[in-house]
């Protein structure tokens, strides 16, 4: 194993308890890339999670750890933030996770724009409880709470930041793994909150119901399905035409002018305690 | 400050938060706690301290509960629709042993009830609000004064038990007003800091006091904190022995402790004939009651729990051979506590008295049932 990601795990706390072909150990790799990269202090980073598959990682990570209750990782690392600012704080969850039982807390977390980082383990199902769906399962794909085909239109988390005014907005996935990794490293640089869609996969419970191949396929498929911010504006520019037919990955936004949360509130103890 | 002054029950635990030395506070409005949310927008910036409205009840506990694990002293207030939604986290409090405070000023209900009138109907919710096995500690104030005294002493059993500890007001004690005399400098507890390396530190030792100390994040303790059940070290177990000595562990840190934590008023317990068993805005009616009454000749006394949970049975068991008949409980509710005092005792007539009209006890009222029960 990699010496980079080897030295943040707790090694007698594996094997974890994902699926074979789960790409959640991907998505993991490229945060502790990430997390080495920066050189972040690993006694001053705080790793939150929630429940669910991705949120266990917790355990296995060689920091400071929370694993919190179902949805609520954001307002509990949000009270660890606030009180001591010093310390890095890292959210790590799922999408049922941070955008269903959480989803109010996600936008919350944004708008406030306080410095966390969040990467959404993002395998559109709920994995831990067997394959119900979750609000980024597409329309018509089965889950074990949608037999006659799924109704319900899926969020696009990416978009869904943008609009709750995210400062860092970026999606990667499990088969662009150099790629996710620069995007969660400039996440994790980034001074304020930051969103990191990581698109995963769920052989177990989503692929095999919808007949998506083996683990591998899966993998693959966003190879064929994806394309880069960056070559799709090529093409816009080019061509003259938005390729809706993939999904976008790459940093959306990157914006450095919104205040950063905590640093506000320091300002304002300041001039306050100064009695301005 | 002045030396005595005209303040609110909410006001006075805002005070004694600050006298015992809270760092953090996080908030969502609702009545009738609300002056408690604004006192401390407005008085914990100047002192360089935290105060966040968060989007909801259950965001302002989750994020009380991880600023009290990066070491600080935390709080927040709500009512009961707000303390229902906080449940689940103060389940979590309880399993990570992470020392909060909550104080719930007491409205009526079910659902949203009527939100600005008294009510005593949370006084099961605090105890059992959340699943599973788990103990708390829950203090009852009946003045403005024990509003301040019982906000200190949740700040310093939480830190002293590791452990989330829940004010239950009712709507007339937070917002009553009283002239009080406030002290100066209250007694103040800090939890227990490990001493040990963090090589060596196991974060949920069962020591033998059952309260291990705590690390604190961001101190190179690199420890991990679960909601699962979890072993000494903080890693989830299914191991069934591993198991069964951390749920006894949390709940006898509580119950072994009894006689440090359990605090009841007495008054007239050794002659009397007869008893209230009363707490928070109905005991304030029975004192009143039962001064007319021992004027009139009526052998009664009072027994008021300052400790509801743990329940003070103790106290009441030690009634055993006095010369008690009857006791009588008045509350605003349809009869929570009576159940505890009806199991605590044997050969004494426990009666109800319940009201649940949003209207307070009157003394008259009080005075009836007891000369009704002679």
């Amino acid at each position: 194993m990699n010496s980079k990601i080897l030295k943040h795990l707790r090694q007698d706390k594996l094997p974890h308890i994902w699926c074979p072909g789960c790409a959640h150990g991907i998505v993991l790799r490229s945060l502790l890339e990430a997390i080495d990269n920066t050189g972040l202090n690993t006694s001053k980073t705080v790793i939150v999670a929630g429940i669910g598959c991705a949120s266990r990682a917790s355990g296995y990570l060689d920091f400071d750890t929370v694993h919190t209750v179902h949805g609520r990782a954001i307002p509990y690392a949000t009270g660890i933030k606030l009180a001591n600012p010093e310390l890095k704080v890292i959210v790590i969850t799922g999408d049922g996770d941070a955008t269903a039982i959480g989803g109010n807390h996600l936008i919350h977390g944004i708008r406030r724009n306080i410095d966390i980082t969040t990467v959404i383990f993002n395998n559109n199902v709920y994995g831990m409880t067997s394959g119900q769906y979750s609000p980024t399962t597409p329309s018509g794909a089965w889950a074990a709470t949608s037999p006659y085909g799924h109704l319900d239109r899926p969020f696009d988390i990416c978009e869904l930041a943008i609009g709750a005014g995210a400062t860092y907005v970026a999606r990667g996935t499990a088969y662009h793994q150099t790629q996710l990794t620069k995007l969660i490293e400039k996440g994790i640089k980034h001074n304020g909150f930051a969103v990191i869609d990581a698109l995963s996969t769920c052989p177990t419970y989503f692929g095999r119901k919808n007949k998506r191949g083996t683990a591998a396929d899966m993998i693959t498929w966003f190879k064929e399905n994806t394309i880069t911010v960056k070559a799709n504006s090529v093409n816009d520019i080019n061509q003259n035409k938005d390729d809706n037919s993939k999904m976008k990955i790459g940093e959306f936004r990157n914006i450095n002018d919104v205040p950063e949360f905590t640093n506000e509130y320091q300002k304002l103890i300041t001039q306050v305690m100064k009695g301005e | 400050m002045k030396d005595i002054e005209l303040i609110q029950g909410n006001e006075a635990c805002v005070e004694a938060a600050l006298k015992a030395g809270i760092d953090f506070y996080a908030g969502y409005p609702i009545s009738p706690s609300t002056e408690i949310t604004e006192l401390f927008a407005q008085k914990l910036i100047p002192l360089g301290k935290k105060f966040i409205q968060m989007e909801d009840e259950i965001a302002s506990m989750a994020a009380i509960i991880g600023a009290s694990l990066t070491g600080k002293k935390v709080m927040t207030a709500t009512s009961g629709p707000g303390f229902t939604l906080m449940q689940e986290n103060i389940g979590f409090a309880a399993a990570t042993e992470t020392p909060c405070v909550v104080i719930n000023v007491q409205r009526a209900g079910p659902s949203t009830g009527l939100p600005t009138t008294p009510a005593q109907g949370d006084m099961m919710q605090a105890r059992w609000g959340s699943h599973g096995d788990y103990s708390i500690i829950a203090l009852v104030p009946y003045s403005v004064r024990e509003c301040f005294d019982l906000t200190v002493r949740a700040f310093n059993l939480a830190e002293k038990y590791r452990t989330p500890v829940i004010v239950l007001m009712d709507e007339i004690i937070g917002h009553m007003r009283e002239n009080v005399k406030l002290p100066d400098t209250v007694n103040v507890v800090n939890r227990a800091k490990p001493v040990e390396t963090p090589d060596d530190h196991i974060q949920y030792k069962n020591t033998e006091d059952l309260v291990p100390p705590m690390a604190t994040l961001g101190t190179g303790y690199k420890f991990h904190v679960t909601g699962l059940t979890h072993d000494e070290q903080g890693f989830p177990t299914s191991n069934p022995t591993t198991i069964e000595k951390f749920i006894t562990r949390i709940n006898e840190k509580i119950h072994a402790n009894y006689d440090d934590i359990v605090d009841v008023q007495e008054h007239d317990t050794e002659d009397s004939e007869y008893l209230f068993f009363c707490y928070g805005s109905a005991a304030r009616s029975c004192y009143k009651a039962y001064k007319l009454a021992r004027e009139q000749g009526i052998k009664v006394g009072i027994m008021r729990p300052r400790t509801i949970w743990p329940f003070p049975k103790k106290h009441l068991q030690g009634l055993k051979h006095s010369s008690i008949k009857k006791i009588i409980v008045p509350e605003l509710n349809r009869g929570q506590i009576v159940r505890e005092v009806e199991a605590s005792v044997t050969g004494i007539e426990v009666i109800p008295v319940n009201k649940y009209n949003g209207e307070l006890f009157t003394p008259q009222e009080l005075l009836d049932v007891l000369k009704g029960v002679r």
